[in-house]
């Protein structure tokens, strides 16, 4: 057994592990931080994406001891003060989701790719979502909620921008 | 799913590395992770200490100068395709970073594990073959014709760490991958190169370990267009065949990749 710590959506956690715990299982049953899922456990489907210093990558393909003095943001960690964050709200306003299985990692790798590219076009989005896969091929709504959160996230000034130059 | 039972341990330095591969033969080398954890999960993979690697600061650099772009083995494929000095020096090799896997993996998987595992399928083989790449470890330099033996075999020994991979900056090239659209690996990936000395075309995907075709290489050297490659067939003897693909479809995807590379690079 390691001790390991790192700080989980802003609270510091530490426990004692098996070196092979991977990060997923760390979170969801050592934590009890279950809404970040486990789908193919293969590494393709992305339900398990976390972010892990503010980059978003697949928690059931890295060991919790590997996270040793990181920060992780997990799904829950997203809504701050009874707010939802607004790739949440998108999501809730478009539709962009049916099961909800895929839901915490859709969200949590469109955080992270607003992040870096802001407003992006359809295709820009659907190259970037390639690692997540949603089981109900509910895309569409997928793709249109990432849109309107990156829009809304750059704020009324860049969406003016748009409108104009369009 | 769980892997068997391991030990982890951080290596802080090359030579902190090396002091610890010496001291146990049987360990192995984490760097991203994201063939070696998925094969240890799969229990393909039964190492049973693993020193990593990927935290190591001397392994994490690219430097572009005097003719060359030397890319540290701990820098990750999102680091090499959003590094603007590379898009500068060799478009062809940021883009090829800029496709491998997804977004995720881009953000962990690294230059060395790439080549060091020499996946029959991975995208940077065709980039170190195809540019006449030097592949160099803790203790010498091997040229890249040398360096990759055969599927998941490469000329490295035992203990032996890649430390960086200085590919030479061409004067054209150009990178097309025909993938798996579930996987992102390469179906096949043609890489294209218009060196100063000659040109060079290196395939993955297509056969068990990246290759060189010299009929194209020739016919490309006195003339560098797709047309000069349109009647070179590629023997589909040898290739890979799988539910993904004939030998014979993949044979008739190098030749139409080649074509798509030589096209946009020329």
């Amino acid at each position: 057994m390691t001790a390991v710590s790192m700080t989980v959506n802003g609270k510091p956690v530490s426990a004692d592990t098996e070196d092979r715990t991977l990060l997923v299982y760390f979170l969801r049953e050592e934590l009890r931080l279950t809404g970040t899922h486990i789908g193919c456990d293969t590494s393709q489907c992305g339900a398990c994406v976390v972010h892990v210093d503010g980059k978003a990558v697949k928690s059931c393909s890295l060991f919790a001891v590997q996270a040793q003095g990181a920060q992780v943001t997990t799904i829950e960690g997203l809504a701050k003060d009874g707010k939802l964050h607004p790739v949440q709200e998108a999501f809730r306003d478009n539709h962009g989701l049916q099961c909800g299985f895929c839901t915490p990692g859709m969200i949590m790798t469109a955080v992270d790719m607003i992040a870096r590219k802001g407003v992006m076009d359809r295709q820009t989005i659907r190259h970037e979502l390639e690692g997540n896969i949603c089981r109900c091929t509910g895309y569409v709504n997928i793709v249109s909620a990432i849109e309107d959160a990156s829009k809304r996230i750059a704020g009324p000034k860049d969406v003016n921008a748009e409108e104009k130059a369009a | 799913m769980i892997p068997y039972p391991f030990t982890y341990r951080r290596a802080g330095s090359v030579a902190e590395a090396l002091a610890m591969l010496a001291a146990n033969s049987e360990a192995k080398l984490l760097s991203g992770g994201q063939t070696l954890i998925a094969a240890m999960k799969m229990r393909l993979a039964n190492p049973p200490e693993l020193i990593d690697i990927s935290g190591i600061r001397e392994l994490n650099y690219i430097r572009v100068g005097g003719g060359t772009v030397a890319i540290g083995a701990a820098t990750t494929h999102f680091e090499v395709a959003t590094s603007a000095e590379v898009a500068r020096a060799i478009p062809a090799l940021a883009h090829l970073a800029s496709i491998i896997g997804d977004p995720a993996v881009r953000y962990k998987g690294t230059l060395g594990g790439s080549v060091a595992n020499n996946d029959p399928a991975a995208d940077y083989p065709a980039a170190v073959l195809a540019l006449g790449a030097t592949v160099k470890t803790d203790r010498r330099s091997i040229a890249a014709d040398d360096f990759f033996t055969g599927m998941f075999s490469t000329a490295l020994e035992e203990g032996e760490i890649v430390t960086e991979v200085s590919f030479p900056v061409p004067q054209k090239s150009s990178y097309k991958k025909f993938q798996n659209p579930a996987s992102r690996y390469a179906m096949v990936g043609v890489f294209a190169a218009k060196m100063k000395d000659g040109v060079r075309v290196a395939v993955t995907g297509a056969g068990p370990c990246v290759f060189r075709v010299p009929a194209m290489e020739a016919a490309l050297a006195g003339d560098f267009s797709a047309d000069a490659i349109a009647g070179i067939a590629v023997e589909a003897d040898g290739m890979n065949s799988d539910i993904h693909g004939s030998a014979a479809y993949r044979a008739h995807l190098v030749g139409v990749m080649a074509k798509r590379a030589v096209a946009e690079a020329a």
